[in-house]
């Protein structure tokens, strides 16, 4: 349900300062969102200006100098640090995208750091993620064939296999997800643009035998029919992938099988 | 606060199996209105400034009490496809949805029917 006041305990309020270190002369500003469910305390911007002459080049080299140097209490998510693994997905500079493979450099004036929107927060910049993970169970992301399994591969043409680039490069960071109005308001029916791709990939899979219960399971009008193009999935994506052209696709496909 | 596990949730009460048609309609409707309300706006320019009998006699020709008719039914059903899904977006509570839902549906085939029988009676001559 859309919700026009914030719940209570949800007002953010201005948290500490760390100044830049003595004889830093290149310093940048981050400001940095956090909430624990441990102090019963509102959430709080804290800042951190650090030297930049002493940091790699990403948002997430600068949060992991600061966990290292500053403040170890800092919480995020973070793995491959090149854009492969999809855990450090967080709102730097009004954007939803991956810290590892945002320039600090393409951020004007203070970095603001936020956890991915509209979501749970855990910690910090945590957000809960398991309803949009059971989201993706749902739509069963496996292939599905009607066949007896062959001895070898399951062959594709090279036009077949090119059906699937743009999809299967998706790394489930859920940016373009949260970055989606109708799933901020639906989040509980609609699967949102992550998990719409993720469909695609198996309904166009041309060894997957099972296209037309995978469109009947998405035919509804909140599942697939909440998305009303307004195309912040794809304005988001850090891998610069086109979810809205793969839900696109899938309403294409449903008009082309009723007529 | 529910412990049912994150894949019920998710699964719900399944797939409505439809959703479909209102969109296309919505789609259809949308491409019909964008020569009909064109030369709906040329048509009023063409009248500006018109008095009460050039007015009915430019509606009393068939092509143009056709096409406000036409005009009438695209603008109507676009309108209710498009308030039903914005009720549906916001309005979470299941009873004043439903609500709203019945209501929106109905008052926009009321107005259509009135602007219809409207054009009908100029048209007519009554």
């Amino acid at each position: 349900m859309v919700e026009f006041t914030l719940p209570k305990n949800s007002k953010v309020g201005k948290g500490k300062s760390h100044p830049a270190p003595d004889g830093a002369t290149n310093t940048k500003t981050f400001r940095v969102y956090r909430w624990s469910a441990d102090d019963g305390e509102n959430p709080r911007m804290d800042s951190f200006t650090i030297d930049l002459d002493n940091c790699g080049a990403m948002v997430l080299d600068a949060l992991i100098k600061i966990k290292d140097e500053v403040d170890a209490t800092v919480t995020f998510r973070r793995s491959c640090r090149e854009g492969v693994c999809g855990s450090c997905a967080m709102n730097i500079d009004g954007t939803n995208t991956l810290a590892c493979t945002k320039a600090i450099a393409d951020v004007k004036g203070d970095v603001k750091v936020y956890p991915l929107p509209h979501m749970q927060v855990v910690r910090d910049l945590v957000p809960d993620l398991n309803d949009a993970y059971a989201q993706l169970s749902a739509i069963e992301p496996w292939i599905k064939t009607e066949s007896r399994p062959p001895d070898r591969e399951r062959l594709q043409s090279p036009d077949e296999r090119k059906e699937l680039d743009g999809l299967y490069e998706c790394i489930l960071c859920f940016s373009c997800t949260t970055s989606c109005p109708s799933y901020w308001w639906n989040a509980e029916r609609y699967l949102g643009p992550a998990i719409l791709l993720q469909a695609y990939r198996w309904i166009v899979d041309s060894r997957d035998d099972h296209t037309g219960e995978r469109l009947d399971a998405l035919e509804d009008p909140f599942r697939l029919f909440r998305c009303h193009t307004i195309m912040n999935c794809t304005q988001t994506c850090p891998k610069n992938l086109n979810p809205a052209k793969a839900i696109a696709e899938i309403k294409k496909l449903m008009v082309q099988r009723q007529g | 606060m529910s412990l049912r596990t994150p894949i019920g949730r998710a699964r719900g009460l399944g797939s409505a199996k439809s959703g479909l048609h209102h969109w296309w309609m919505e789609r259809i409707t949308a491409v019909a209105l964008i020569p009909l309300t064109l030369w709906f706006v040329v048509a009023l320019v063409g009248l500006t400034g018109a008095d009460h009998a050039t007015a009915v006699a430019w509606l009393q020709t068939p092509l143009n009490a056709i096409l406000m008719l036409l005009l009438i039914v695209a603008t109507f059903h676009h309108m209710q496809l498009g308030l039903q899904v914005m009720i549906e977006d916001y309005i979470h509570a299941e009873g004043l949805k439903i609500t709203m839902v019945i209501v929106e549906k109905l008052a926009s085939f009321g107005l259509a029917v009135a602007c219809g029988v409207a054009v009908l009676k100029v048209s007519f001559g009554g």
